[in-house]
């Protein structure tokens, strides 16, 4: 049944990587992209490599998800390191017909499939360990020195708050209406696109009616729950760093220090 | 037209950790022009099993026979037999889209490809059913009333005139009044046409009111299925299911403990009083107090 | 205290009032139940209470605060809570708790004081072992004990409850109901219900009934329910039983009226019918 998808990725957890704060988790994940895009030999993918596994390994994940998350992108990295494999010039090693592949081509090919890998594990991991509530209020908490520029840092973290809220109603609504349009003989699976288009109108004229009178009862609720706004509001769960993420900073700096500094300069001439 | 089940069962999501049976090996057969009340408490299966008589939902196993025909044998028996079920869902309002009245009534007779003549001619046969004033049909559904919206929204079902009518909870969140207009005028539709009729509801008064049988669902299975009488009488059956006799049932039945002689069949308050009154003035001692 | 003076409105597409000089007060500790059938302005007279709505003509004060100021509106807000009839249309968070705290938090208490209050409120509705929950995983009835206890969490002296059960099965009904009561009985707190069934408002220690914006009975159930055919007349309907007492009473049988519940009526149909056994 439609309603039955679980939202988000979060896999609920008690390891160091869900004791987190989502701030320092969200910084590091950027951190670990820098990390990736400066890496430029294979030694120092080994190394990112090797990080990434000891992550996954403490964050209780079990690797079948992670390679569920690469799923999308399979295609793309094959696609991509395909490209990189044929269109890469230098001394050719093998030649047939009108491929050539040479050893740049070989050794960019394996590094831009591996960049891709990395980037997507990576930031998979950030979203397994990290409820979509806590990550709001982590995107928020970093925006808002933002606010000072007019950015609506409270605003956007509200928006995503109430998404994550109605998603599910919504969806559960979506498979009311097709049902009860489906009963007065809808049919959105046959004939060509305008037919099918135009199938579609019964369906969404009322969600979107019940959207809108859905929107405006939360606005008057929330009005009434003394809602005005981000200012001076305070949060049940402040977030609050602790000696965990100190020590988590510390350790990936470390890290990172070593991976740039193998990776960037190519210590052993390969 | 008869709705037959067969070893009916329904699983959500089999195989998945969250999977859940919804329907277990359902065994029903309900005649032909019965009018049917179907109760039981949120989550007893009722609405899943409304759903396969008229296709929306398929059996994990098992069949659904509709005038002795499989309804899943083919995508074409069962567009041809999804006109014959009607199904109005709760809350059948939200559905409403078109920008008249007259307009949303036809969509079903539309999709059905009738001639205009026939569609018009059953848009008035369906606002007639329910009541609707014909000067509303050039209005948008979104300026009528909450009880109008409703009665709309019922007789764009009633338009693709089918055999067998399932309302899902018909009168929820209406006020006594459109309660009753709906109730009654669903009643008398289906003695004029015969038709039968599934009423899904919640409210025991309700179902005494205007049903003659009563299927009670719990845990997915048929936990009762009789007349009215019969099941009604079982009051202690019903309250272990959740469920509650009519008030004035559990006033009779609680005299009737009591060694008074009442029938056991009273779930109206027309018949209740009926009753009363013929105890009450056989009661020698009562004749010199009226006044 | 809330007082309602002479309270008119009317609304910009109506011509017809939709409220015509209503005057109430509503004493402190009380439970009343505003009664009516669809579109008699029962609904318009709830949203008066918390000023969602503003007087056409007349007034409405809550211990002192006139709702048309304005600049009192917070403060108005917070002393008259409003739980409306949709439980998912006013649950904004998606964990239980979190929802719970969103009043708090606007009101930007710290959070030590706003958990207390979150887990107090939780525990008030008995909703506090599925605080970790998800709205979309609960029941109907358990989604409006939620929303129930976002308002409480507000810690207001009056709520307003607009329809809260219209929209759910019987044990929702049942659950919510239940909740409303103790919060009047336990917790003292003022308790405004509009319904329109009539168990819950015999429940209440008082019922308003309104039909065209204007008070027509303003009594306790006993005396307001014996008004069989008044009631009937206004499209509502009587508890069963105290529809039989009045019929029976109406062939000239000596029965007490004013009798609400099964057992009442048991023991006074009893009565009458003493010899017969």
């Amino acid at each position: 049944m439609i309603t039955d998808i679980t939202l988000g990725q979060y896999i609920p957890g008690n390891s160091i990587l869900h004791r987190l704060d989502p701030r320092t988790k969200i910084l590091l994940t950027f951190a670990f992209i820098a990390v990736v895009f400066i890496t430029e030999n294979i030694i120092g993918y080994v190394l990112i490599g090797f990080l990434l596994a000891l992550l996954i390994k403490m964050s209780g994940i079990p690797f079948k998800f992670i390679l569920k998350s690469l799923k999308p992108i399979y295609f793309f990295v094959i696609f991509t390191a395909l490209l990189n494999l044929f269109m890469t010039g230098g001394k050719y090693i093998v030649s047939f017909g009108i491929f050539h592949i040479s050893r740049e081509g070989i050794i960019l090919a394996a590094t831009m499939a591996l960049r891709l890998i990395f980037l997507v594990a990576g930031t998979s991991l950030l979203t397994y360990t990290t409820s979509p509530i806590v990550l709001t209020d982590g995107i928020e908490a970093l925006l808002k020195p933002l606010e000072k520029i007019k950015f609506p840092a409270h605003e956007l973290a509200m928006m995503m708050t109430i998404a994550l809220r109605f998603i599910p109603t919504i969806i559960e609504e979506t498979d009311k209406i097709m049902k009860a349009q489906s009963a007065r003989g809808a049919d959105f699976d046959t004939g060509g696109l305008i037919k099918k288009a135009k199938a579609m109108i019964p369906l969404l004229i009322p969600l979107f009616i019940s959207s809108f009178r859905r929107a405006d009862e939360l606005a008057l609720a929330m009005e009434c729950r003394g809602y005005h706004g981000g200012e001076g509001r305070t949060k049940l769960k402040e977030l609050r760093f602790k000696k965990l993420d100190l020590t988590a900073f510390l350790v990936f700096t470390l890290l990172a220090a070593l991976c740039i500094f193998v990776g960037k300069f190519n210590l052993f001439y390969i | 037209m008869d709705i037959k089940t067969e070893n009916l069962s329904h699983i959500y999501m089999p195989g998945s950790p969250i999977s859940h049976v919804a329907l277990d090996n359902i065994n029903l057969e309900i005649k032909n022009g019965s009018f049917v009340g179907l109760i039981g408490h949120t989550g007893s299966g009722k609405s899943t099993l409304i759903q396969h008589f008229n296709g929306l939902l398929k059996p994990t196993s098992g069949k659904v026979l509709l005038g002795g025909k499989d309804i899943n044998e083919s995508r074409e028996t069962l567009k041809q037999l999804r006109f014959k079920v009607g199904l109005v869902f709760q809350y059948p309002e939200y559905q409403l889209f078109d920008e008249t009245v007259e307009a949303d009534i036809a969509y079903g007779p539309k999709n059905m490809e009738l001639t205009e003549a026939e569609i018009k001619e059953r848009v008035f046969e369906a606002i007639n059913y329910v009541s609707l004033d014909e000067a509303l049909l050039k209005k948008s559904p979104f300026e009528l009333s909450g009880g109008q919206r409703r009665r709309a929204a019922i007789a764009g079902i009633l338009a693709l005139r089918p055999e067998v009518l399932i309302l899902d909870e018909p009168t929820a969140g209406l006020d006594p009044k459109g309660r009753d207009d709906i109730l009654s005028n669903i009643s008398r539709l289906q003695k004029e046409r015969g038709i039968t009729v599934i009423l899904v509801s919640h409210s025991m008064e309700d179902v005494a009111k205007v049903c003659e049988s009563v299927i009670v669902m719990n845990k997915g299975t048929v936990a009762m299925q009789g007349s009215v009488r019969d099941v009604f009488r079982e009051s202690e059956t019903l309250k272990k299911l959740q469920l509650n006799v009519p008030q004035i049932t559990q006033l009779v039945l609680k005299l009737r403990r009591e060694g008074y002689n009442l029938p056991d069949d009273i779930y109206t308050t027309d018949k209740a009083f009926e009753e009363f009154l013929k105890l009450i003035k056989k009661s020698p001692n009562q004749k010199g107090s009226v006044g | 205290m809330i007082e309602i003076n002479n309270l008119t409105f009317t609304y910009d597409t109506c011509r017809e009032p939709a409220l015509d000089g209503i005057n109430l007060t509503i004493k402190e500790g009380e439970f009343v139940a505003v009664l009516g059938h669809n579109g008699s302005g029962k609904s318009t007279l709830a949203k008066h209470l918390n000023a969602i709505l503003l007087p056409s003509g007349g007034t409405v004060y809550a211990d002192g605060i006139n709702t048309a100021d304005i600049k009192r509106l917070a403060e108005l807000r917070r002393l008259v809570g409003m739980v409306f009839q949709n439980p998912d249309n006013q649950i904004v968070a998606s964990v239980v708790e979190e929802d719970v705290a969103f009043g708090p938090e606007n009101l930007g208490m710290p959070s030590e004081k706003i958990r207390e209050r979150v887990d107090y409120a939780l525990k008030t509705v008995g909703m506090y072992e599925m605080r970790n929950m998800a709205p979309y995983n609960l029941s109907g009835g358990q989604k409006q004990r939620v929303a129930i206890a976002g308002i409480i969490a507000m810690q207001p002296r009056y709520i307003v409850f607009d329809e809260p059960t219209a929209m759910l099965d019987p044990k929702g009904r049942q659950e919510v109901m239940q909740a409303i009561k103790a919060l009047n009985s336990e917790q003292g707190i003022t308790t405004v219900i509009i319904t329109h069934y009539m168990d819950e408002a015999a429940e209440a220690e008082r019922i308003v009934v309104i039909d065209h914006g204007k008070v027509i009975i303003d009594d306790t159930p006993r005396m307001a329910f014996a008004n069989v055919a008044l009631l009937k007349k206004l499209g509502l309907d009587v508890p069963q039983v105290t529809e039989l007492m009045f019929r029976l009473r109406g062939e000239g049988i000596a029965l007490e009226y004013n009798k609400l519940t099964v057992d009442e009526c048991a023991e006074e149909l009893k009565k009458a019918l003493k010899k017969q056994v």
